[in-house]
């Protein structure tokens, strides 16, 4: 079971491996037909104990484009976790059918639980308001097919800080480039974890918090804007008065510089207004189709296969 | 007050006073059948008042636990009545089955059969975080 590989969080790969699954991922946009056969017989099992479109289809359709098959259910309701089965009976129950499992669950650290049980690949496709890896890799697929680069820029985290898993992946990932300025933009009662910024701290990266996107967006080369999620809270009355906080709009981004990129990992509310869609500068789209390419990367590495 | 001395077994030394019974009952001694004695708020020119227990018998000691709950305690291994090893306990890089994560989002709250791990993620602050979900421990009532 020890030579197996898994992608629980994003510091599992070194960043060599990162560059290596991004030079795949860009074959993979150059050649994709070169691929299409890579994972012939072999079967993704997709298992999401929590609803998930993006993450569940981009994981789906990258193991299509290989040639692979995917089994697995989309909603805990259908699976045996509503009978009380544990994570620990579910995985090593589908290992005897699949050779790699993605895995999405609302308790944090069970894709970790999973990895001590399965012989086979586990893949955390998000552990409630943990960890997001693969959504990192998207990302950095994404800076680097946009920017040419993933050292010396200004980058922005705006919206919900303290459970935007996809922030603290990215930012993990991110404190092993160079040069990396970070702009924590967010309302105090979502401010990054305590522990995200003991990381940012250990690392000696440079970051600031900010209160007011404005404050923040002239000198950002990449904004990234994060939805803030109802389910996140205990309290209905508090996602109420918070979700509407940080909105971008055409207005907002006068000041912003013409080359930086707007992402967002998807889905949006409101916090990007619609009309921002048709600006050269969003990208949230393309890092949507980012992350199939990079998921095709990830399933070909973690099988072994190349 | 006088108390034998140990024959075979160990003496847990230096035990911030009024932290013994937490730790006689953290180890389990109570089930021994063992000759066990706590001393509470004995004389120390070190810290003023300190905790001991004298357990004569062989007991398989979490030493980790012992770092993470107090690391002035000493332990004194004991053969044939002679001080065979003398060990300093100090915070263990990792804590197994010793705390509990107490975050309601953890799948430590659901699982069952998994081990409560805990990595030391700051020595000098004392910090422990699960090794699930990162969370930061806290005492709590």
């Amino acid at each position: 079971m020890s030579d197996i590989r898994n992608l629980i969080n994003i510091t599992d790969l070194s960043v060599s491996e990162i560059d290596a699954l991004i030079r795949t991922a860009d074959d993979i946009i150059e050649h994709p037909d070169d691929y299409r056969e890579a994972c012939r017989y072999k079967k993704l099992a997709t298992l999401f104990f929590e609803p998930s479109t993006r993450t569940r289809l981009s994981f789906t359709a990258a193991m299509m484009d290989l040639g692979g098959n995917v089994l697995g259910f989309e909603n805990a309701l259908n699976s045996s976790s509503t009978k009380g089965e544990s994570v620990a009976d579910t995985v090593r129950m589908v290992g005897c059918y699949a050779d790699i499992i993605a895995m999405r669950h609302p308790k944090e650290g069970a894709p970790f639980v999973a990895a001590q049980k399965t012989t086979v690949p586990i893949i955390n496709a998000g552990d409630g308001g943990h960890f997001h890896p693969t959504q990192t890799l998207t990302d950095l697929l994404t800076i680097h097919r946009k920017r040419g680069s993933l050292d010396n820029f200004t980058i922005g985290f705006c919206g919900d800080l303290m459970f935007g898993r996809t922030v603290h992946s990215l930012i993990e990932a991110l404190l092993r480039y160079e040069n990396i300025t970070f702009y924590l933009i967010s309302p105090r009662e979502l401010r990054l974890p305590e522990y995200m910024k003991e990381k940012l701290n250990a690392a000696g990266a440079n970051w600031k918090e900010f209160e007011k996107l404005e404050d923040a967006i002239p000198e950002l080369d990449v904004l990234y804007m994060t939805r803030v999620q109802k389910e996140r809270f205990f309290n209905e009355e508090d996602y109420i008065r918070l979700r509407d906080t940080y909105i971008l709009d055409r207005a907002k981004l006068v000041p912003a510089k013409k080359d930086m990129i707007i992402m967002h990992p998807l889905p949006r509310v409101n916090e990007i207004s619609v009309d921002v869609d048709d600006d050269p500068r969003a990208s949230y789209f393309y890092q949507a189709l980012c992350g199939k390419y990079i998921r095709m990367a990830l399933i070909l590495f973690l099988l072994g296969i190349h | 007050m006088n108390i034998d001395g140990v024959r075979n077994g160990i003496v847990l030394d230096h035990i911030q006073a009024g932290k013994g019974m937490q730790i006689y009952s953290l180890l389990g001694l109570e089930k021994l059948d063992c000759t066990v004695a706590i001393i509470q708020n004995a004389v120390s020119t070190k810290y003023g008042r300190k905790d001991i227990i004298k357990v004569d018998g062989k007991l398989d000691l979490n030493l980790d636990m012992l770092g993470y709950i107090d690391q002035n305690i000493t332990v004194d291994f004991i053969e044939d009545c002679k001080l065979i090893k003398k060990v300093h306990v100090d915070l263990p890089e990792t804590l197994k089955n010793v705390i509990s994560c107490h975050n309601p989002r953890c799948i430590t709250s659901i699982e069952q059969g998994v081990e409560q791990e805990f990595y030391l993620a700051d020595r000098e602050k004392k910090i422990y975080r699960c090794r699930y979900c990162d969370t930061e421990y806290r005492e709590i009532d």
